[in-house]
């Protein structure tokens, strides 16, 4: 099983992406940024789609650090989101509903469980490890459904307050606070990743991925920087189900779901893996299509995602990203291999 | 005698995880797929045989032999169209792919069948109580293990005292060398994707009463199909048989003892397991 070495070949060129000077392609980088704040203006109405799409951007952007750079396969990501949406949840009711500790508090939490599950799990690897991320999702939601009396079972978690962030900003009635706060956090988990991926530790994750025996016999503590990866990786996740819970005030059995964990390794996908903005185009798309053909029947959409999914692994690896660099490197007249923009 | 009622509820309960999940691990011993579409095929299986039953009012039996059919068919199809493509592919590819196809079938179904759960068609022959001397107990779960238990003799037939048999095990214990050998590894892949999808499909169709038919029963069951194999061993016969009886058994004495912690025992244990034989518990000689 090894990886694609069509995507292998774009991270042997990306280390340059660190240490260049400033071009006029790196405005593209302020483009998904400047969207949204546009969006923020115009888009009344819709604040609470865009909060929950800036959610799912942060959370296929946790599942790209494992999944995509340090190529841990994992169907159970659902398990950390959930567990931040629980734990900032619970924190709110029973501790303090100041939405920033929340936040770090979620984050903590479903960092330490990653770390944890990650220390007995990342020994193992292929459908193994699958597995096993698979049973540590399902005992998450057992014990969700289970601990009525703290979760709220299957009626969900609700009576979550939240105060003005920073004691200033009020969660207002439209979400546009939420939208806001949403995107700083994203915004910050998105510089973290970015740096992550660049530094010589998120280089030697990539070399795991694509020869793990190589990188031992060179000295690499394998284990250890999986292990890293991995709990960075959830507690980003946390960050998201925190936010999710703050701005919904709801928590349901659903962010456990296997389901979940299965939807957003297919918007990481949709939009391209291993590439960062891979997840803001799949997670965006995803949601909108889901709430467009969503309002006419839940399974069109199914049906939509299902088929595009079978569509991009069979013919365009690499996501929508993928597809628009090789537009992009026609549209120069350079040949489709190799370009692919390093993110 | 509580006791016994649990081990029988489980195996009958096994014997349908069982018919079901033999499939993939072939799917995912031989061909090295994870395929996460193999509850698609049992669903596919049990829709069609449900629609036939009610609608057409064929007799049960035969419904589910018919539904069995179509499930190896389509499976034959789709390892032709989008399987092959996925065996030189990653791990991730390969899930999201088997993934997509999953949604498909689920959309599929629930729009020409309707979003909701399907009844469990249990014919009346099979519908009341039987007396087994110490106690009564249902004749649709004594019709599940005796069929059970047939399919895993037939399956044991065809692995064990059969030529096809006989290179199927030797493909799964080391594809290269059967492949360098002169064996066609290819048509053998089809020729047991479809055996282990009509499989499936069979097991969907009479096991609808243990596990019910409803929209989301290719992810929801999926769990289930893919502990069978990740415990039993990926590849192995035996350890599927095996871990399917002992889930089942697990789950039923764990739902049944401490209700409160519902399938968490289970997966604890599936859990510990793995961490402990990551190879599961009967694993082919390529991998032990």
């Amino acid at each position: 099983m090894t990886s694609q070495p069509q995507v292998t070949d774009q991270q042997v060129f990306a280390p340059t992406a660190g240490v260049r000077s400033f071009s006029p392609a790196m405005l593209w980088h302020l483009l998904p940024w400047a969207i949204a704040l546009v969006f923020f203006f115009v888009g009344d109405g819709y604040h609470s789609l865009g909060t929950n799409i800036l959610v799912m951007i942060l959370f296929a952007l946790s599942l790209d650090l494992a999944l995509g750079y340090a190529g841990i396969i994992t169907l159970g990501h659902a398990a950390f989101f959930g567990a931040g949406a629980y734990a900032a949840g619970i924190f709110a009711i029973h501790f303090n509903a100041d939405p920033v500790l929340g936040l770090l508090v979620a984050t903590a939490v479903a960092g330490l469980l990653g770390l944890i599950t990650g220390m007995l799990i990342l020994h193992t690897r292929g459908e193994t490890l699958l597995m096993l991320t698979l049973a540590i999702a399902a005992i998450f939601y057992e014990v969700a459904n289970h601990a009525r009396w703290l979760t709220g079972g299957d009626d969900g978690l609700s009576g979550i307050r939240v105060t003005p962030v920073f004691g200033l900003f009020r969660f207002d009635l439209w979400g546009k606070t939420a939208f806001l706060y949403a995107l700083a956090v994203l915004f910050i988990w998105f510089v973290i990743a970015a740096f992550v991926v660049r530094s010589p530790f998120g280089r030697s994750l990539d070399g795991i991925r694509q020869n793990t025996k190589r990188m031992r016999a060179i000295g690499t503590p394998v284990w250890w920087r999986l292990v890293a990866m991995y709990a960075l990786s959830a507690a980003m996740a946390g960050s998201a189900g925190a936010l999710t819970a703050q701005s919904t005030r709801l928590v349901g059995l659903s962010t456990l779901e296997l389901l979940t964990s299965g939807i957003v390794a297919v918007m990481l996908v949709l939009g391209g893996e291993r590439r960062l903005y891979g997840a803001f185009i799949g997670a965006t798309i995803y949601v909108i299509v889901q709430d467009t053909a969503g309002s006419i029947s839940p399974f069109i959409w199914m049906f939509v995602i299902g088929f595009l999914l079978i569509l991009i692994v069979l013919f365009f690896e690499g996501g929508l990203m993928g597809i628009i660099d090789s537009v992009v490197a026609k549209l120069k007249g350079k040949t489709a291999g190799q370009t692919g923009k390093p993110t | 005698m509580q006791v016994l009622t649990i081990l029988l509820d489980g195996i009958s309960y096994g014997m349908v995880l069982f018919i079901i999940s033999v499939g993939l691990t072939v799917t995912m011993g031989l061909m090295r797929v994870v395929n996460l579409a193999h509850g698609a095929f049992a669903m596919i299986g049990g829709y069609i045989a449900t629609v036939l039953v009610l609608q057409a009012g064929v007799p049960f039996l035969l419904s589910a032999l018919l539904a069995a059919v179509a499930a190896g068919a389509l499976g034959g199809l789709a390892e032709l169209t989008v399987y092959r493509p996925l065996y030189r592919k990653g791990e991730l590819p390969q899930v999201l792919l088997t993934i997509g196809l999953c949604f498909v079938v689920i959309a599929g179904l629930t729009l020409f069948v309707g979003p909701t759960p399907l009844p469990a068609i249990v014919p009346p022959s099979l519908d009341r109580m039987v007396d087994i001397g110490f106690r009564s107990y249902p004749a649709y779960r004594l019709f599940l293990i005796v069929v059970g238990a047939l399919l895993a003799f037939i399956v044991w037939l065809i692995v064990e005292c059969s030529l096809f048999g006989a290179r199927l095990r030797a493909a799964v214990d080391d594809p290269q060398m059967a492949r360098a050998v002169g064996m066609n590894v290819n048509r053998m892949f089809t020729v047991t994707f479809i055996g282990g999808c009509a499989l499936a499909g069979f097991g969907g169709a009479i096991g609808a009463g243990v596990l019910p038919l409803e929209p989301f029963y290719a992810l929801r069951y999926l769990v289930y199909f893919l502990i069978v194999v990740a415990v039993g061993g990926m590849g192995s016969f035996r350890g599927s048989l095996v871990a399917a009886l002992a889930i089942g058994i697990v789950d039923t004495a764990g739902r049944y003892i401490v209700p409160q912690f519902g399938g968490f025992l289970l997966y604890v244990l599936v859990f510990g397991l793995l961490l402990w034989r990551p190879n599961g518990l009967l694993p082919p000689k390529s991998v032990a």
